[in-house]
């Protein structure tokens, strides 16, 4: 299968500072790619880069090959055919993503018409249509009302509805659950997978919920500091981490299911903050990196493959893995 | 003796579009050294509940007893000397600090207030605290926009604590934080009540946390209180559907692409529906549930719900 988004060395640099520093990932139609990581991973830039979004003064370098076309090489005019039509995205805040005086009816059509010839009435319906594809009820209604008008997760399924107006391949999800209450955010994970089946189109989805990507990714990339530093199918990537700091990650995060309890030990720290990658010559995790050594700061630890379909961007084999979970059972 | 004890609770807001039951006829016990969770969506009040307590925001009716003091009788003086045993910490400390004052003046401020120390004990203090949150103790001399968002929350939590009080009503402390660094909190809120034996209550829509940080459990939904158990109790036999449905909705590794537990959304607290207020999203809601609001009874010793279903 050729793969539909192929990114090769991404970078996006302003000034001397460099947020994203070479990042290579490919997804392929049909599929949930889940994005993990923290504030200053770089993650949102490589989202905004995907969507041809970044700042004026950002400099990129390597390629973002989406159907073969290098999107980095694209003009202004036309990205705004690709955006939208070919590639969707939805944000964490429909709030501040939807134009408060415009009806969700209007924002809709406004898309449509951007890319297809569709005559008013024919818009107005296929906006009614798409508003039921992503079940607000009484769409009829609902499509001449204003954002104001509507719940949070309502205004999150209308970002949807407009994301996925014009059938795109891929659709970005920046965070697009992280502002909801976790019943909402069931339902429109729930809603997302539907849609990336009913029309074959690729998700990337962006988000710091490792549980979220457990149980609805294909597969999952790691970034941090700039880079990406494992990747693999969730399975496996959670059951077993292997570069220290997915693991940090794993052992970080209370899991209910796990019955972890503060009466029985505390969390495992992350050391430090994701700060302290700042002008590290060799590995970025390597201040906060239970097991680092000397020779993690001479340079930085490539890729490689540890498994089938699997990449992780460190030279030591780790030990096994004891989560939460063994520990307390072993504790009781 | 009982910490805190609240009885028939309610706060209601008037505005243009009529009254908002914010928190509606709510009674709830916390014991010393006890972490109890607050948890529910958005706008079930659980927030509006934490400020009631402390009067930051004034009850419309019912009573709120601080190790047998009337709260909802006190004076303003009387007011000011509670706020030394209860304190809060807030979801954005960014927000709450002053941007043009040191972490030093911040941080001198409450004891100022309270008259505690004279300027030699209160450096004293001061420069306790900051170690004790893990803070370098240069922090003091820089300015809260010199910080990471962890860090202020180190500086929020010191200056909750401070005036060593006995119960600090945390709002959503973590919710903001990245992963990592939120455990680091989570550690430090653990090792600050067992050095100082204090009680908290915890404000969360993050179960994962509540399971791991909470003693009990209590469940709200549109200003009621649905369900109340002990945390590891309520996980495992969760009796209210709606405590089902939150419970079922959290992100979990064994149940890949499994249909969302509840359809719909939280139903404007402008007007509630009538009778039990889940049944607009209840799969169990039968005619009886529209018309009659459930009572609040006890399963066992610590396990209390207010559903009509549940025998």
């Amino acid at each position: 299968m050729t793969a539909l988004l192929e990114v090769r060395d991404f970078s996006v640099a302003f000034g001397a500072s460099q947020p994203v520093k070479g990042v290579s990932f490919t997804a392929n139609p049909g599929e949930m790619l889940a994005i993990v990581g923290e504030s200053g991973s770089g993650k949102s830039l490589t989202a905004l880069g995907l969507i041809g979004l970044l700042p004026r003064h950002a400099k990129t370098g390597g390629e973002i090959r989406f159907e073969g076309r290098n999107l980095l090489a694209q003009s202004e005019r036309d990205w705004r055919r690709i955006r939208g039509r070919d590639i969707g995205m939805i944000f964490q805040e429909p709030m501040t993503s939807l134009n408060p005086v415009l009806t969700v009816g209007e924002q809709i059509i406004e898309v449509l018409r951007i890319h297809e010839r569709l005559d008013r009435k024919q818009a107005r319906q296929r906006a009614v249509d798409l508003l039921e594809l992503v079940n607000i009820p009484e769409a009829r209604k609902r499509v001449d009302d204003y954002p104001h008008q509507l719940s949070g997760g309502m205004r999150q399924r209308v970002m949807i509805a407009i994301g996925v107006a014009c059938n795109p391949k891929l659709l970005i999800a920046d965070e697009a659950t992280t502002a909801l209450d976790v019943t909402i955010q069931a339902q429109i994970l729930q809603l997302l997978d539907n849609l990336r089946r009913d029309l074959n189109m690729a998700v990337i989805l962006i988000t710091h919920d490792l549980g979220i990507v457990a149980q609805w990714a294909d597969r999952v990339m790691v970034m941090y500091a700039g880079r990406k530093v494992e990747e693999g199918l969730p399975e496996p990537v959670f059951t077993d981490p292997y570069h220290p700091y997915t693991r940090g990650l794993l052992g970080a995060s209370p899991r209910a299911e796990s019955g972890h309890h503060y009466r029985d030990g505390p969390l495992i720290e992350i050391p430090g903050s994701i700060v302290s990658a700042t002008g590290e010559k060799g590995c970025a995790f390597r201040p906060r990196c239970p097991s680092a050594q000397a020779s993690c700061g001479f340079a930085v630890p490539a890729l490689r493959q540890i498994a089938e379909d699997r990449l992780a961007a460190c030279p030591f084999t780790p030990t096994r893995f004891v989560s939460q979970i063994h520990d307390a059972s072993l504790r009781s | 003796m009982t910490l805190l004890s609240v009885r028939n609770l309610s706060t209601h807001y008037a505005g243009g579009r009529g009254t908002v039951r914010a928190v509606d006829d709510v009674s709830l016990t916390i014991e010393p050294g006890e972490t109890v969770a607050l948890v529910g969506e958005s706008g079930c009040g659980k927030s509006s509940l934490g400020k009631s307590l402390m009067r930051l925001v004034e009850p419309t009716s019912g009573q709120v007893e601080f190790k047998g003091r009337d709260v909802t009788a006190m004076t303003s003086g009387e007011l000011r000397s509670l706020r030394r045993s209860i304190q809060m910490i807030f979801q954005d400390p960014f927000a709450s600090l002053n941007p043009r004052q040191t972490i030093r003046a911040i941080l001198t401020a409450p004891l100022k207030v309270h008259g505690i120390g004279d300027t030699k004990r209160r450096q004293q203090i001061v420069e306790s605290i900051i170690l004790q949150v893990g803070l370098p103790a240069d922090s003091l001399d820089r300015y809260p926009h010199e910080f990471s968002g962890g860090q202020r929350q180190r500086i929020g939590i010191a200056r909750a604590l401070i005036l060593q009080p006995e119960l600090v009503v945390c709002d959503e402390p973590v919710s903001a934080l990245d992963l990592s660094i939120q455990a680091q909190i989570l550690n430090l809120l653990v090792e600050m009540k067992n050095r100082l034996s204090l009680s908290y209550l915890f404000v969360s829509h993050d179960l994962s946390v509540v399971r791991y940080f909470s003693d009990r459990v209590l469940v709200m939904y549109l200003g009621k209180i649905v369900e109340s158990a002990p945390t590891a109790e309520l996980w495992a036999d969760p009796k209210h559907p709606y405590t089902r449905a939150l419970l079922a909705a959290v992100p979990d590794p064994s149940r890949r692409r499994e249909a969302a537990p509840i359809s719909g959304d939280l139903p404007s607290p402008h007007d509630p529906p009538s009778g039990c207020r889940f049944h607009t999203r209840c799969p169990l809601a039968t005619d009886l549930c529209r018309s009659e609001a459930p009572d609040y009874r006890l399963f066992g010793t610590a396990h209390a719900v207010a559903c009509h279903h549940t025998n």
